[in-house]
Order: structure tokens, then C-alpha cells, then sequence
């Protein structure tokens, strides 16, 4: 809580450059944390979330254009994303893992042809959030810093409680086990589609922050499947499953993009290496092997069962 | 001469040790009865021999030849063919090309798909069936057979009688004895105490992992047997347990 | 008359697409695994046949020969290396590792080949334009003819491999059983690599006609991937001649949803494919026990 209020203070004190940049990181954070929701602790694999980011881009611009003012259309369009995952759960959650992953995608892909062929959105060669221009830009800025900040925090702190809830106990345990989890009573359907709502409400405002950030959307770059190979790559290396990783695995991103914007396909290719080393090396990620070996914890949520080598009865 | 020789074997899973410190000899040409209650270890040493499970310590000897890391598929050419439990036939496969998808080992002898299936007559006119569905019986004829395709110079029978109607282990003990008398090497799991001490020569016994009793079947007191099985001392009740 | 076109149109289309499945199918079939670099590969391959021809000036078809070994390599070392490990490790680590993959061979291709597409259309003899007039209104395409062909041949044959050769009895009992097989003297980490191989030199072959029916560049695997994916599911996941059904189906989809409207092909596609899962598991959990590989 207290990092949220110093980071409160940040567009008082940075360019708008900079701001602009927090913003993006902070956005990381946001996807970051709603991937590992899915799929470190639903073991959910969703390779379709971007479908969610673009349906809060489009949303925003869409409500806007109604007259509705600008920040309000923002909040509302994360509530449509949040809205339109619920039926899709329905269908997708039935889905194993494979077809989970890629029925999402496809999902995606489909939204992203219906907007295509929506002329009033901008069609194919995208749209403006023209109703910002009401702004001075060095006040947008500020106000879209918030915005992120606001959304960033209210996810992370739902994400948090939730862990801590008796209901974050059966969430870990469908991370460790699913069937045994489901064996001992865990509602485990239930579970994921609040996640996977959750989720959607997450990306949702993460596409609202990325339009609000950069004033333009076109369908090819918000509905990208690069979105999720950013998500894959972040929660990998920072840590399937844990709360922390996810934020450093998108402070370790927003580094990468910042220092390597010249790299071009190199760092991509650097990324896509590096997701799937650390799939099959280090699948705990870097803070969960840090956690691991060091029994650091910076945020409490959660229980261990410390281990110790005792004589085992004979089995009978 | 030895044949299969094992030092000291260890075997887990996870923390639960299944196997503790077994020793054991099998001679060429013996039968032997590894017997002993649930739970106590048997199948997990006969896959540890046969491969498929890696031991935590010890040592699996094949005719001098120290087997412990080598993986399944070359124990098979080396020749050892394990009759895993429950059958495990390949379902969607038919008779005929489970038999002969396991004559890839390359290993001479008497055993091929023409004998095998002479051996195990009931077989002949389900060939072409898909080894789903055959009936228990005859699965246990086809996994029997599988194994032997590969001329194996030690057998291991892993409950061959698990699941059948006592007319039919019948059958298939019948079949089996042939496979005995011809020479063959063989270490089998039973669960019927009578039916393993008429089939062996030796008989093993474990309990929670440990090997408790050993000796010649002919010789061994019936009592002494039934109590090493249940690990107590009690008076004789006489009968087969249960 | 025109629907007749587009259901011919479709059916070559969907060959196509039905070869493009072909070695996503059968890793799914042997190994459970969804190759999420598959569409990467194929296009890979399309590339090497490119490069080949652009050195050698031999027709495509020529320069495919000449790249089929270097895929089947390719296969096996991506089995032997990235596949085998994942296979060990759960359910969500291959699909997260060939996705990395997937990001890998895109871009490596960027770097390599830079972002123009490319097509082989002009390499591939007289394929490319040939056509049969049937009727006024109907006219079929030599090209289509010739992948409908390959196609039946290669399901013909790796049917026939699965049936009648003992490695493909060794794939099969591998696929139904790994531990069992191990236990009857079959080497399954060799059959794993022997299916990859199999399925990575299909996939380039995919590739190729690709590269000759339209245009490819680096960036063109997922869409590869998603049509071939969506090609497995309608077919039926497990079932060998259940793909050449799903790719011909997938086909007429887009085709047909041409003819409502050029824009909403690749849609009815989609819809067909969510359409399939609904029904198909939408009624509670059903299980892929069965296997039915060369039925």
C-alpha cells in the first residue's frame, strides 16, 4: 500500500515521457498478475486474453463516441470486458488444456474480425481516442497515470485477498493438485470461472489503459497474440504460481523493452528463448526458486508445510 | 549358474519406501514364487528388475552383468520379459501385432509368433481381434505370449491369476507349466499361496518391503509360510488364508 | 454453379489444410502434445525449399526433396531436445515451451529473411496457373488436384505404416501405453523422435504448398497453426483420417463463407471450430482414452 501512494506522487514529479513509460509498466504488472491468476493458480492456459485487452480498447473508444466522458467510458468498458467473460466462461472452461489454450485464441480471433468488419471503429486501419484531446496532455498523463495505478492496485489487492480468504486456500490447492483438490470438496469449476472473470476484467482494464496511453488502437496490435507471449514471458520468469513473480517478471520485461527498443526481432527472439528455458529448467520462475531456496516472502498469502525427513511408517 | 542377482535393492516412491534392502538369487532353471500380502513390495521389485522402476540403491545383476541403469526396452534384448500386472495389452492393437510388435528384440529361440500362438490354441481364431476385446483369459494368454516373443532367458509374472475365474488361471497355469518344463527361467507373483507352492521350486517371501522367508517349497512348513506372509506369530489355523 | 466452384474450391482448400494438420495430429496422437511451433515449422520448411531455389533455380518441388532431410533432422532434435523434457513435466510445460518456440522461429526468420512476403507460385512449373475446364462456370485447378492427391497419399501411408510395419505397431502400442511398451522392448524415446520427425517433415510439406498457393512470410505460422488446430478438433482429436475429414471440412466452412460475404471466410472457419468444441464438449467431461490412430 504504501509503494501505491509513492507511486501517487509520480507524475508530480516525471516528465510526461517518463509517466507515459510508468503507465506501461504498470499495464505489464496488470497483464502479469492476471496471467498467473489463470494460469498459476487455476492452471489455466489461456493463449487468448488479448481478446479481453481489445474488447476494453474498443469499449473505451466506443463509449466515448457516445459523449459519455472520457474516464467514465474507461471504467465502464472494463466492466464490459469483465461482463463478456462470463458467457464465454461458460463455454471455454469446459475446455481442456489444449483447446482451452487455443479455443481462447481463436476467440480472440474472431472478436478481432467482427470489430475489423465495423466500420464505425475504425475497420481495419484503426481508431483515435479523440475525446482526450479535451486534456492538456501533461494533465492526461497525470489522470491515465492514476487511472493505472487505481486498476493496478484494485487487481493486485483483489488478487491478494482472495489468496488470503479461506477460498485462497482451495485456490493454491487446485494450483498444487486439481484432482486431489477436487477430491477433498474444492469447488474447482466455480474457482476458475472467478479467476478466469477476474481475468477478464484485469485484461479488460489493461486494454482500457493501453488506449487511454497511446490514443490509437487498430485491431492487428491490440487483439496480437504477442500480448499473451508478453504475459507468458513475464510470469515464467518471474514466477508461475507466486504473488510477487508476476510483478517482477513485468519490471524485468519493462527493463528489457526500455534498454533494447532498437533490438527489434533480436530481443523477441531473446524472449521467446527465455520463456521456454525457464519452462523447462526453471518452471518455478525466479522468484519461486528465490522463495524456494531462500524462504523469502515478501507479501503473506498462503501456508507452508515445512518438511522434515521422518522415519516413514511401512506401508500396510 | 546365477541368473538374475539382486544386492541390496532399495526402491520409492517419493518418501514411502516400498522396497527395503532385498536380496536375492534365481538360478538358472528355477521357478520362483515371490509371495507375500498386498502392499508388500512384490510388484515393485519385479518392475525395479524388469526397469520400469528406478531403484533408489542396490544393485540388479543378469548374468553378471549389472543392469540397475539400464532402461527397460535393453533388459528385454538382454533377456528379461516382465508379464507386468493387470496385463497391460495394448487395447486398440490386435492379438497378432501385440505379439509381434514385442518380437523386435531380435533375440533367438523357440519362441515366435507361430508357437506362441500354438502354445495358447485359444488365441489362434482371435488373431485379428483387438486385444480390448478379448476376454480376461485370453488377454492374459496374449500377455504371457507378448513376453515370450522376446525369448526371454528370465520371465517374470507379475499375478497372472489377478481377475480370473479359477477355471481359467487353470488354463493358463497349464500353458505356463509348458513354458516351465521347457527350461525357461521364471520369478512369478502369485497370490494363491497353494497354486505358488505347487508351481515352484523356491519360494520368497516379503512383508513390507523386506524379504522374511526363503527356502524350497517342498520343504518349507506351510505354517512357517502362512505366518512370514502375515508377519505374526499365532497359532496354526490350518486352511489357505484368504 | 457457382456453389459447386466454391464446394470444389473448398474441398482443395481444405487438403490443403488437411495436410498442414496432418503432423499436428500425429504428435497429438503419439505424445498428447500440441505443438504450438507447428505452423512456425512449416513455414520454416517453406523457407528452406525458398532459399534453395533461389540459389539453385530448381523447381519447388525439387527443392522440397532437398529440405525434407534437413527437416527430419530437425525433428528429431527438436524431440531429443525441447519435447522430450517437456513431456516429462506436466500438462501446461510443452504447450508454454513450444510456444516460446513458436516466438523463437518467428523471429529468427525476421532477422534472416526480413518482413516481404515471398512465394514459391513461380517455382512450381506450370502448377501454379494450370487448370481443367469442366463446365463454363467450373474450372479446377491443377494445383488443387495435385495437393488433394498428396494429401490421400500421405494419410494413405502413414495408415499404412501405422497398420502394416512393426515401428508402426511401436508407435501405436507407444501411444496407448509408453510404460507397457518399454516393457516389451520398445525404445519410446526413439518412437517419440521418429513421430516428430514424421510430423515435422509433413508440416513442411504443408509449408511448401503454402508457399506455392499463395504468399508466406515470417509471421505466417500462427495463422498456420490455428487452421491446422481447428482442422484437428473438427476431424476429431486422436483419429488419423478424422484430419483429412476436419482439413476438407474447415475448407468448405471458409469457402462457403465466402459466398456470403469475402470477408467472413476465416470467420465461418472459426465458427465451425467453436461450433465443434461446443458440441462436442459441452456435455461434461469426456475422455481421450481411446485412441484410434489407424482406424
Amino acid at each position: 500500500m504504501a509503494v501505491a501512494i509513492g507511486l501517487a506522487f509520480v507524475p508530480l514529479v516525471f516528465d510526461p515521457d517518463v509517466v507515459q513509460k510508468l503507465t506501461n509498466l504498470l499495464i505489464l504488472v496488470l497483464l502479469a498478475a492476471m496471467w498467473n491468476a489463470l494460469a498459476g493458480y487455476g492452471g489455466l492456459l489461456s493463449v487468448g486474453q488479448q481478446a479481453f485487452i481489445g474488447v476494453g480498447a474498443y469499449a473505451t473508444v466506443f463509449f466515448a463516441s457516445l459523449g459519455i466522458t472520457p474516464y467514465l467510458a474507461m471504467v465502464l468498458a472494463m466492466v464490459l470486458a469483465g461482463a463478456v467473460s462470463i458467457p464465454i466462461s461458460l463455454f471455454a472452461l469446459r475446455l481442456r488444456a489444449a483447446q482451452f489454450a487455443i479455443g481462447m485464441w481463436v476467440i480472440a480471433e474472431v472478436i478481432s474480425i467482427l470489430v475489423r468488419l465495423d466500420q464505425n471503429l475504425g475497420a481495419g486501419t484503426g481508431i483515435s481516442l479523440i475525446e482526450m484531446n479535451q486534456f492538456d496532455p501533461n494533465y492526461r498523463q497525470a489522470y491515465t497515470f492514476w487511472l493505472a495505478l487505481a486498476f493496478t492496485a484494485l487487481f493486485l489487492s483483489a488478487l491478494f485477498f482472495l489468496l488470503r480468504s479461506p477460498m485462497g486456500a482451495s485456490l493454491q490447492a487446485i494450483r498444487d493438485d486439481e484432482d486431489a483438490a477436487r477430491s477433498l470438496g474444492v469447488r474447482v469449476a466455480s474457482r476458475k470461472r472467478l479467476l478466469f472473470v477476474l481475468a477478464g476484467f484485469g485484461c479488460g482494464a489493461a486494454g482500457v489503459l493501453i488506449v487511454a496511453n497511446t490514443l490509437f488502437i487498430e485491431p492487428g496490435s491490440v487483439f496480437s497474440v504477442q500480448w499473451t507471449a508478453y504475459m507468458i514471458f513475464m510470469v515464467l520468469v518471474g514466477g508461475l504460481g507466486t504473488f510477487e513473480g508476476p510483478i517482477l517478471g513485468a519490471i524485468l520485461l519493462f527493463a528489457i523493452q526500455t534498454t533494447f527498443t532498437q533490438g527489434g526481432p533480436w530481443y523477441l527472439v531473446g524472449l521467446g528463448a527465455t520463456a521456454t528455458l525457464f519452462a523447462l529448467a526453471l518452471p518455478r520462475g525466479l522468484w519461486g526458486t528465490i522463495e524456494k531456496r531462500v524462504g523469502l516472502r515478501l507479501l503473506p498469502v498462503g501456508y507452508r508445510v515445512e518438511s522434515r525427513q521422518l522415519e516413514t511408517p511401512a506401508q500396510s | 549358474m546365477t541368473l538374475l542377482q539382486v544386492e541390496e535393492l532399495d526402491c520409492r516412491y517419493g518418501l514411502l519406501q516400498a522396497v527395503r534392502g532385498v536380496s536375492l538369487q534365481v538360478e538358472h532353471g528355477e521357478t520362483v514364487a515371490l509371495i507375500g500380502a498386498n502392499g508388500a513390495g512384490k510388484t515393485t521389485l519385479l518392475r525395479a528388475l524388469a526397469g520400469a522402476h528406478r531403484p533408489h540403491a542396490g544393485r540388479i545383476l543378469v548374468d553378471g552383468v549389472d543392469v540397475t541403469h539400464l532402461p527397460a526396452h535393453r533388459r528385454v534384448a538382454l533377456g528379461l520379459a516382465l508379464v507386468p500386472e493387470g496385463r497391460r495389452l495394448f487395447p486398440g492393437l490386435t492379438v497378432e501385432e501385440n505379439l509381434r510388435v514385442a518380437a523386435a528384440g531380435g533375440r533367438r529361440g523357440r519362441w515366435n509368433l507361430d508357437s506362441v500362438l500354438e502354445a495358447f490354441p485359444l488365441l489362434q481364431t482371435r488373431r485379428r481381434m483387438p486385444a480390448a476385446n478379448l476376454s480376461g483369459g485370453e488377454q492374459q494368454a496374449v500377455a504371457i505370449g507378448r513376453a515370450l516373443m522376446s525369448n526371454p532367458r528370465i520371465l517374470l509374472l507379475d499375478e497372472v491369476s489377478l481377475g480370473l475365474a479359477p477355471v481359467v488361471v487353470d488354463a493358463v497355469y497349464r500353458s505356463l507349466s509348458e513354458v516351465i518344463s521347457g527350461g525357461s527361467t521364471v520369478l512369478l507373483v502369485e497370490q494363491d499361496l497353494t497354486r505358488a507352492l505347487r508351481v515352484a521350486g523356491r519360494v520368497v517371501c516379503m512383508l513390507e518391503g523386506r524379504v522374511v522367508l526363503q527356502g524350497e517349497a517342498a520343504s518349507l512348513d506351510r505354517e512357517r509360510v502362512v505366518d512370514a506372509y502375515f508377519g505374526m506369530r499365532r497359532p496354526a489355523v490350518g486352511g489357505a488364508p484368504a | 454453379m457457382i456453389l459447386v466452384n466454391a464446394v470444389v474450391q473448398g474441398i482443395f482448400l481444405g487438403a490443403f489444410y488437411a495436410v498442414l494438420a496432418c503432423g499436428l495430429s500425429i504428435m497429438f496422437g503419439v505424445m498428447r502434445i500440441i505443438n504450438l511451433a507447428h505452423g512456425d515449422i512449416a513455414v520454416l520448411g517453406a523457407y528452406i525449399a525458398f532459399v534453395i531455389v533461389e540459389r539453385t533455380g530448381v523447381s519447388a518441388f525439387v527443392a522440397f526433396a532437398a529440405a525434407l532431410p534437413i527437416m527430419l533432422v530437425l525433428g528429431y532434435v527438436l524431440q531429443l531436445t525441447v519435447l522430450e523434457r517437456s513431456l516429462k513435466a506436466g500438462i501446461l510445460t510443452p504447450l508454454l515451451a513450444t510456444f516460446g518456440l513458436s516466438i523463437v522461429i518467428q523471429n529468427l526468420l525476421l532477422l534472416t529473411f526480413s518482413p516481404d512476403v515471398r512465394s514459391l507460385g513461380g517455382a512450381a512449373g506450370g502448377f501454379t496457373t494450370a487448370s481443367w475446364r469442366v463446365t463454363s462456370q467450373l474450372s479446377v485447378s491443377a494445383l488443387g488436384v495435385l495437393v488433394l492427391a498428396v494429401a490421400v497419399v500421405v494419410f494413405g501411408l502413414m495408415q499404412l505404416f501405422l497398420s502394416r510395419t512393426r515401428a508402426g505397431w511401436a508407435m501405436r502400442a507407444t501411444a496407448e501405453d509408453a510404460d507397457a511398451a518399454e516393457l516389451v522392448g520398445i525404445d519410446s524415446r526413439s518412437v517419440y523422435a521418429r513421430a516428430t520427425a514424421i510430423a515435422v517433415a509433413i508440416a513442411s510439406l504443408g509449408g511448401l504448398f503454402l508457399a506455392i498457393r499463395s504468399v508466406f512470410d515470417p509471421a505466417s505460422g500462427p495463422t498456420q497453426l490455428i487452421f491446422a488446430f481447428e482442422a484437428v478438433v473438427i476431424g476429431g482429436m486422436g483419429s488419423l483420417w478424422g484430419t483429412l475429414v476436419g482439413g476438407i471440412a474447415l475448407g468448405l466452412a471458409q469457402t462457403l463463407g465466402a459466398q456470403v460475404n469475402p470477408e467472413f471466410s476465416v470467420l465461418a472457419g472459426h465458427l465451425l471450430f467453436l461450433a465443434v468444441l461446443v458440441v462436442r464438449f459441452g456435455r461434461g467431461r469426456i475422455t481421450l482414452r481411446t485412441l484410434r490412430l489407424a482406424r
